[in-house]
């Protein structure tokens, strides 16, 4: 393992590193520890030990890479530019190379990775057997039954906040072209995502509506693939590039001005495709075509649509709603866009936004990590709900999946269910959009 | 490895969890934020309070084992590199305020606060606390005292030294310390509080101290003055302060530097510009007021090209961020950044950065200097790659020399980075071979076995003067 990290690893990066400490306020595990190993510094210098031969990438070793969130708050703070999200991800691939996972993880992951997430029908069917088990009673019977509780806590806790499944993505309910109200501004694709197709399908469906509020016409190409990121994290980067290529080729073909994602962890690998193949040929001119018009929906709505009217929170009570906003890491520290999403919600009429103390610091969702590394992960999730729940807000909006289902394990968890409810940005203020007429949208 | 029984003797002190000897722990504590220096310690040890620091010092004494105390390694001299083996002793867990006293406005603190969660405490109760070193994010309270750090707001308030009024602190045989107190005078003896301050680790570990607060000021103004001519900037800081002002800050950059912030932060900043002086003063608003304009005459006096005063708070940060994006703009160029740290007296300001940029040509490197024009202390900042063996070479030579210059016009090897391992071969040309022998002597006093912090500040062989003797 040693070489291929070695040949893995990008030498100029490890060496951009001037260990000027920077970053180690910005990191949450460092925070969290206050050891140098779990600060970004700490794991540059252990990668860099493995290239140089000082270190064996040992056991601990690759639990430290496995211990980084991958928030990459590291990097807009880093004086030396220093690309800790693309090391991070060589140091992954290079150990998954050579991983020992015991049978039943390997099945897992390979059930994960290869058999189900590049597989649309394989997911919709993942999305039917959630529905049919969350619908049919059985899952009564399984909560009943007690069962869950042979499975890890934070696992069966999941269970109990995971939104309802559907098979019915946003293509089967709204096709795949949907008009721009009024005159329209510009053509846009829309990358729908697999877990927000599923899990959230109804955020979807809004954002391609608010998206057509705001003047852009939308196509949503049937064929495109998962993004690959949960792949690209956990070090399956072949599969990520497999990937990435179908969606280069899908959406060259959509004749769109922007691709527009409503999750910051899809949308955060979708802008660095051209780094993901930077090392393909064939696809690299293609890829960089592609990131430079990845664009987030609250930017794009902000920056070059026709900013809907929203209507007032709840018309008959004039106190204002009480909303806060937790950011998505990848949407932040990678997409950069962290001022639009808040923007837009100010417009709401009739709402007070309260920052939450420390907004800005990853939940501990970060695609599997929950799961992977529940302690972690769950510490980070209490100091979050801490300041949550200072604000009073009614609605605790985010802009990712992932952090969608931490926030409301979260709530579940501080028992604040009865006060506070996590929702998708996009479904908040589509949900307060002045009704206009709507075009048919074949949802019946 | 340290021997079985030592290091069962540290986990018990501590706990399982606070000794480590992992090869994790011990790549990760090998180094600190000086390029190119790295050194495996033997064992990583994290306390959490005075009593565990004193058992642990008396027992890696007894064997003989050095120890380095250790903030958060942002030190830029090697101060923390472990070159003599030993155990890294990590000051984190002791990071607690442990007293605010409003009557006397003093604050009492662990070592490992952070600089920057103690300065936001401090402000939260309408105090202030000036010293303020760019890395003071990261920084700890420790760590700065041991360097005896400095910041922008030094010119005015003084750096690290002048609020440090007691200290606690652990000798090298086990035994604890107090000095100095609560007290604005004590001339009961030697100062050991200031000679503990900027000790660099290797006469006591400190792990406690009181610390000086004051009222901060009313009011604050920003501007920016810049140069075709290098003298000019150097005369206005002269005649500032002959004019019997002193501002709050007074930050310089040369050309290389403008160059480089410009392509990095797109300010707009006049890329022929010799100089460019970053001005803030603060106190009552008429005082700063009529500070600012007085200033502002001078800057036109020596014909600076263009002047800016910032209308408002946020046209001042549009000022400041000029200075602040210098070492960020100069880290992007190349792989290996190599930040010095050489004072002169400040009339010499001028004459020193020209011969930096000789020495540069000289030696065919780069090297960009920007830094805190008001008291001297400039940073010429090499921007190499760690590599090229040819250059690094050329790097090392162009800095002795630069260090040379220094000395001669009357200034020294390190106005706050501290001496280290980088600076220790220089040290003589500063002190002298009398200074080095009584500073040998009282470090042989406070450390008879040289345990701590061994390999620095004293250098085995003082580099050779090549051309120097002549001032
Ligand atoms: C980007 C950057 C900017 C910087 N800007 C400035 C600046 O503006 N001004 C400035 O002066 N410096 C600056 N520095 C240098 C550095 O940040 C300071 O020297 C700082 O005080 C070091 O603090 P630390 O906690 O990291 O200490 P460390 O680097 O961990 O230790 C520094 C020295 O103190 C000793 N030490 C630490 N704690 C103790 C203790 N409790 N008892 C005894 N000895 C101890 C160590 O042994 C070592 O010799 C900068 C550094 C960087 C990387
Ligand atoms: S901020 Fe950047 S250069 Fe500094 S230690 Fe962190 S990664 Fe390295
Ligand atoms: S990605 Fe996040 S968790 Fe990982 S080192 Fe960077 S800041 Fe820390």
């Amino acid at each position: 393992m040693a070489k291929s990290l070695h040949l893995k690893l990008d030498y100029d990066q490890l060496t951009n590193c001037m260990r000027c400490g920077f970053c180690l306020p910005a990191c949450p595990t460092y925070r969290e520890t206050g050891v140098e190993p779990e600060s970004p510094r700490g794991r540059i210098a252990l990668m860099k030990a493995v290239a140089d031969g000082i270190m064996d990438p040992d056991l601990a070793f690759q639990k430290q890479m496995n211990h980084c969130l991958g928030c990459r708050a590291c990097e807009p703070v880093c004086p030396a530019d220093v690309k800790y999200g693309q090391l991070i991800e060589q140091a992954r691939d290079a150990i998954e190379d050579h991983a020992n996972h015991s049978v039943s993880v390997n099945g897992i992951r390979k059930l994960v990775f290869q058999g189900i997430f590049p597989h649309r029908k394989r997911l919709k069917w993942l999305g039917r057997s959630l529905f049919f088990y969350q619908k049919s009673g059985l899952r009564k019977v399984v909560r009943g039954s007690g069962v869950m509780r042979l499975f890890p806590q934070h696992l069966s806790e999941m269970e109990r906040i995971l939104p309802e499944a559907t098979a019915r993505g946003v293509v089967e309910r709204l096709g795949t072209f949907y008009p721009a109200k009024g005159e329209t501004i510009a053509r846009v694709a829309f990358f729908r995502g697999c877990i927000m197709d599923v899990l959230f399908s109804e955020t979807n469906v809004n954002t391609v509506k608010l998206l057509s509020e705001a003047g852009f016409e939308v196509v949503i190409p049937n064929e495109q693939a998962c993004c690959g990121a949960l792949h690209a994290h956990s070090g399956e980067m072949e599969l990520a590039k497999q990937l990435a290529r179908t969606n280069l080729k899908v959406f060259k073909e959509a004749g769109v001005e922007y691709i527009v994602s409503n999750a910051g962890g899809c949308g955060a690998l979708l802008v660095e495709y051209d780094h993901l193949l930077r090392e393909d040929p064939e696809y690299h001119e293609l890829a960089k075509w592609f990131a430079s018009r990845v664009i987030d929906v609250s930017l794009l709505v902000l920056e070059h649509g026709r900013i809907p009217e929203f209507a007032q929170a709840n018309t008959d009570s004039s106190e204002p709603l009480t909303i806060t906003y937790q950011d998505s890491c990848h949407l932040r520290n990678v997409m950069k866009s962290s001022s639009a999403p808040r923007q837009l919600m100010r417009q709401v009429a009739n709402v007070r936004f309260i920052e939450m103390k420390e907004s800005d610091r990853c939940c501990g969702s970060a695609g599997i990590y929950n799961v992977t590394q529940p302690q972690m992960s769950g510490q980070l999730l209490e100091h979050k709900m801490e300041h949550a729940n200072r604000t009073g807000a009614k609605y605790l909006l985010s802009s990712n999946p992932g952090c969608l289902l931490q926030m409301k394990l979260g709530i579940h968890r501080s028992g604040v269910s009865e006060q506070m409810e996590a929702k998708h940005v996009v479904d908040f203020l589509y949900e307060r959009i002045v009704e206009t007429p709507q075009p048919s949208d074949g949802t019946t | 490895m340290l021997d079985q029984a030592l290091s069962q003797k540290l986990r018990q002190i501590v706990g399982e969890n606070y000794y480590r000897d992992d090869r994790e722990a011990l790549v990760a504590h090998s180094y600190d934020g000086t390029p190119m220096l790295q050194s495996l310690p033997d064992g990583v040890i994290y306390p959490d309070n005075t009593q565990q620091v004193a058992e642990i010092i008396k027992h890696l004494a007894e064997h003989r084992v050095p120890v380095v105390t250790r903030g958060s390694g942002t030190n830029l001299s090697g101060g923390t590199v472990p070159v003599h083996g030993g155990v890294v002793m990590v000051m984190h867990r002791m990071n607690r305020i442990l007293d605010i006293d409003l009557q006397n406005l003093t604050a009492t603190v662990q070592p490992g606060i952070l600089t920057g969660d103690f300065i936001t405490h401090i402000e939260s109760l309408g105090l202030f606390y000036p010293p303020d070193p760019s890395s003071m994010r990261i920084s700890t309270i420790g760590g700065n005292i041991a360097e005896c750090s400095g910041g922008l707001r030094g010119l005015k308030y003084g750096t690290t030294k002048d609020y440090v009024i007691g200290l606690e602190a652990v000798l090298a045989s086990g035994e604890i310390i107090r000095t100095g107190g609560k007290l604005m005078k004590d001339v009961a003896g030697y100062d050991l509080t200031k000679l503990l301050v900027g000790s660099e680790g290797t006469l006591a570990v400190i792990t406690e101290a009181t610390l000086k607060l004051v009222p901060p000021p009313k009011s604050k103004k920003t501007m920016i003055a810049m140069y075709k001519d290098l003298y000019g900037a150097a005369r206005t800081v002269s005649r500032i302060i002959e004019a019997k002002m002193i501002p709050a800050t007074l930050e310089f950059m040369d050309n290389p530097t403008i160059r480089v912030v410009d392509d990095y932060a797109k300010l707009g900043l006049k890329r022929d510009m010799d100089a460019i002086l970053l001005i803030e003063q603060d106190g009552d608003p008429e005082a700063v007021e009529r500070d600012i304009e007085r200033i502002r005459e001078i800057c036109e006096s020596e014909k600076a090209d263009q002047i800016e005063v910032a209308k408002n708070q946020e046209h001042a940060e549009k000022l400041l961020t000029a200075r602040r994006s210098a070492f960020t703009a100069l880290a992007r160029l190349r792989p290996t950044t190599i930040l010095e740290d050489a004072t002169v007296p400040r009339s010499q300001i001028a004459e020193m950065v020209l011969r930096i940029n000789e020495i540069a040509q000289k030696y065919n490197v780069t090297i960009a200097t920007f830094g805190h024009a008001g008291d001297g202390n400039l940073h010429p900042t090499a921007t190499t790659d760690a590599r090229d063996a040819d250059e690094i070479h050329r790097v090392e030579l162009a800095f002795e020399e630069i260090f040379e210059a220094a000395i001669e016009l009357g200034g020294t090897i390190t106005g706050e980075h501290g001496v280290g391992m980088v600076k220790a071969p220089y040290l003589e040309w500063k002190i002298g071979k009398t200074g080095i022998e009584i500073m040998r002597g009282i470090k042989q006093a406070f450390d008879p076995h040289n345990l701590l912090n061994p390999g620095k500040m004293f250098a085995n062989e003082s580099r050779k003067r090549v051309v120097l003797n002549r001032a």
